[in-house]
């Protein structure tokens, strides 16, 4: 049963209801929390963290923690906007993701929230550079590993929207990544048409519809002059401004020490 | 106020960010209002003639030749900024990394380069002549081998993008860019 519950987010009373995960109840608001793991239709897993706030004085997933009667939520606070940034940046250094050849590029997600954040580029930590294989095996659909962000979001679709489990979560830690129900994607029922395959389920380039890239002229893209999260926010919000000044360009501070 | 001096390379990129430089069109006489070019492929000096304020940066390390000019402009620039994402993530010639599963991974690139039926090269030879540079085992970044202080991204970055970031850092600001104007692409 639901009931009628009051929350605040960075100081601003919002009336809600209770039974939603923190970010439903923030985007019926008007609010939009980053989030690159989750996307509407798929249940959250709450893994990619960029959705990240504190409630309470606690750190938690915005898209698994439900919203509770009082709770106090800072979300878009220094420390809080400092560890998303940072979470994206990471994701930049593990994978290869070289924008200047991804077909993605204007629609993928990754990078949107990278230019919302004002990432101009990382360079905190080193590049892993990662070599993980290509499947070009299925005749419409190919699988750029080097592009994945594991955020799940093709497991959940696959599994739950199409009914199919054409993919799987395989090994922990750094050697995690995602598989295919069998020995490439060509030995899967995959089909062009699933949901997992569309657009709006891989958030990058690692889900390639084969004869459909780079159909979108530069500047005329998803994100060329949207920011990503702009259709949620409302208009009075701040962060909602289409241009928006970045504080400065990233000084690089790996190696400092160096001549 | 003194004029800055600006000296700029490009190392394993493809001249598109000095191009997008020169896409600033008829601003180009504002800029030379307020900077003078040492250094430079625009001017064609091979040297410095004395330290620079401003070095920027086009390009990646995939070369020995590379490393040397890259130390050299961080020995005589105040500010090094690897403009565009070669200089900042190793860009296309990083691309060459993704087949280091080979044992000789520097071998297979190069034949499969020159000694593949696709290329017109009868003698199926690798250019290895004294002359030439020697390759890195892989492309590194700029952040790889020196200490650079700002990056202006973008596959090449606007020349409107160029010019903002020029303009504060002559006027000794850090650069701030507009959200249209972040692109890694």
């Amino acid at each position: 049963m639901t009931k009628k519950i009051t929350f605040t987010i960075d100081g601003k009373t919002i009336d809600s209801k209770s039974g939603q995960s923190i970010m439903d109840a923030c985007e019926a608001q008007g609010i939009y929390i980053p989030r690159l793991c989750d996307s509407k239709g798929l249940v959250p897993q709450g893994s990619c963290r960029v959705c990240s706030v504190k409630v309470n004085g606690r750190v938690v997933a915005a898209c698994t923690q439900p919203v509770e009667d009082g709770a106090n939520i800072e979300h878009e606070t220094n420390e809080i906007q400092g560890y998303r940034k940072d979470l994206v940046r990471m994701l930049f250094h593990e994978g290869n993701h070289l924008c200047p050849i991804c077909e993605a590029s204007g629609r993928c997600e990754l990078q949107a929230m990278a230019y919302r954040f004002g990432i101009s580029q990382a360079t905190t930590y080193p590049y892993l550079q990662p070599v993980r294989p290509v499947d070009a095996s299925h005749p419409d659909i190919a699988l750029d590993n080097n592009r994945c962000i594991l955020c799940g979001r093709c497991i959940r679709a696959s599994r739950d929207v199409d009914g199919k489990n054409v993919f799987e979560y395989i090994g922990r830690g750094i050697h995690k990544r995602i598989g295919v129900n069998g020995d490439c994607l060509a030995d899967t029922n995959a089909e062009l048409s699933d949901y997992a395959m569309s657009h709006e389920v891989c958030p990058v380039g690692c889900i390639i519809r084969k004869g459909e890239g780079f159909f979108a002229p530069v500047g005329e893209r998803q994100y060329d002059m949207d920011k990503i999260g702009s259709s949620i926010e409302s208009p009075g919000n701040p962060s909602s401004d289409k241009l928006i000044k970045v504080h400065q360009i990233d000084p690089g501070c790996f190696n400092k020490d160096m001549p | 106020m003194k004029k800055k001096r600006i000296a700029t390379t490009s190392l394993a990129g493809c001249f598109g960010c000095h191009m997008s430089l020169l896409d600033i069109d008829e601003r180009i006489f504002d800029l030379l209002e307020l900077v003078e070019f040492d250094r430079s492929p625009l001017n064609d000096l091979k040297k410095f003639t004395r330290r620079c304020d401003i070095g920027l940066i086009e390009g990646g390390c995939c070369n020995e030749e590379n490393v040397h000019v890259l130390r050299e402009f961080r020995q005589n620039c105040d500010i090094l900024v690897a403009v565009g994402q070669c200089a900042i993530m190793g860009g296309l010639p990083v691309m060459r990394n993704a087949i280091m599963h080979s044992d000789d991974p520097l071998r297979e690139c190069l034949e499969e380069a020159y000694c593949t039926p696709k290329v017109l090269n009868p003698e199926n030879q690798i250019p290895n002549d004294p002359a030439l540079p020697l390759l890195l085992d892989k492309v590194y970044t700029c952040v790889d081998v020196v200490k650079i202080d700002y990056q202006i991204p973008g596959c090449p970055p606007s020349g409107e993008t160029i010019w903002q970031a020029l303009n504060a850092l002559v006027r000794n600001e850090a650069p701030a860019l507009d959200y249209a104007l972040i692109k890694y692409d």
